[in-house]
């Protein structure tokens, strides 16, 4: 299985997710921002980190980039595209998934471990995952999910919520909200689900001396339902 | 020739900035304000000398980059 990990100037969890995909058996490739073409895929990693430092709004600046317009279109084919943190904010740049990520809601860069519930597993990204909850890692200042009434709708309707923040126990409600987000979004697929955004940095969560290992059920799922 | 943008967030996005920036101000005395809503303010010198040109290129720039038009409104105050 093929993938790459695009490299912003400012992206620092790009190597993280390289040791993290080529552990579950990923052939990975590292691609710079400036490049043109994509590399064959199978799938597309957007890192986290501070993308052009965040200049203008977090990840408006890299939304624009060369390989942007390659990934767009490979996701537009069906390719599966993962953004992760800052990589969820350059998605909803680009539109790839609705809303947008403002500032959290108490002026706090938050960095902890959440509990996620995973809401739909009728997708590339999920199907066959045993967990219903996953404990991983965030660390942002702007994660407060927001969107349109109408956009709202629009993703619950499809089923496009694909994480929420919750209790140990998987409680969806607003004291495990760690940063405003409306209905506890911590990740969101396009209509399509070949498009995943998520605050959580499951790249994290893959050694057991260091952390947890929910973000080795992610992988070893994701490249199983890949294959 | 100068043409002035400002970014403000839409009347129902929260702007925790300027909430933190009112109740700031009404500690240090200022205690008859409303609301405070924070923006961002730019000056982009373009090439063009027709005003009315110059308006459209950075009303594009506003609806491509400068604005996310989920959460933000744009105005282009002045042209010079």
């Amino acid at each position: 299985m093929k993938s790459s990990v695009i490299t912003f100037p400012g992206s620092n969890c790009d190597r993280d997710m390289d040791v993290a995909l080529k552990k579950f058996g990923f052939r990975n490739k590292m691609v710079w921002h400036n490049d043109v073409e994509l590399p064959k895929n199978d799938l597309v990693v957007l890192p986290g980190g501070f993308s052009y430092g965040d200049y203008l709004r977090c990840g408006s600046m890299a939304s624009k980039s060369k390989i942007m317009k390659s990934v767009i279109n490979f996701a537009n084919s069906g390719g599966m595209v993962l953004g992760i943190c800052n990589g969820f904010q350059i998605l909803v740049e680009t539109g790839l998934v609705p809303g947008v990520l403002l500032r959290n809601k108490y002026l706090e860069f938050i960095c902890k471990n959440v509990f996620v519930k995973i809401n739909n597993k009728k997708n590339t990204f999920f199907k066959n995952i045993d967990e219903d909850i996953l404990e991983l890692h965030i660390a942002h200042n702007e994660g407060n999910y927001f969107c349109t009434n109408d956009q709202l709708n629009e993703i619950q309707d499809n089923e496009q919520i694909a994480i929420s923040y919750c209790s140990k126990d998987g409680k969806i409600e607003d004291q495990f909200n760690p940063n405003g987000s409306i209905k506890n979004i911590a990740g969101i697929f396009n209509k399509e689900k070949n498009v995943l955004g998520m605050m959580p940095h499951p790249e994290r969560m893959i050694d057991q001396s260091l952390s947890g290992e929910d973000g080795s059920l992610f992988f070893k799922n994701l490249i199983n339902n890949i294959k | 020739m100068k043409i002035s943008v400002i970014i403000t967030l839409k009347k129902d996005v929260l702007d925790p900035q300027g909430k933190v920036i009112n109740q700031t101000l009404e500690g240090m005395g200022f205690n008859d304000i409303n609301e405070v809503r924070q923006g961002k303010y730019f000056e982009i010198d373009v090439k063009d000398d027709d005003p009315k040109k110059a308006k459209e290129k950075v009303e594009e720039m506003c609806k491509k980059l400068l604005a996310n038009l989920v959460i933000e409104n744009y105005k282009i105050i002045d042209a010079q």
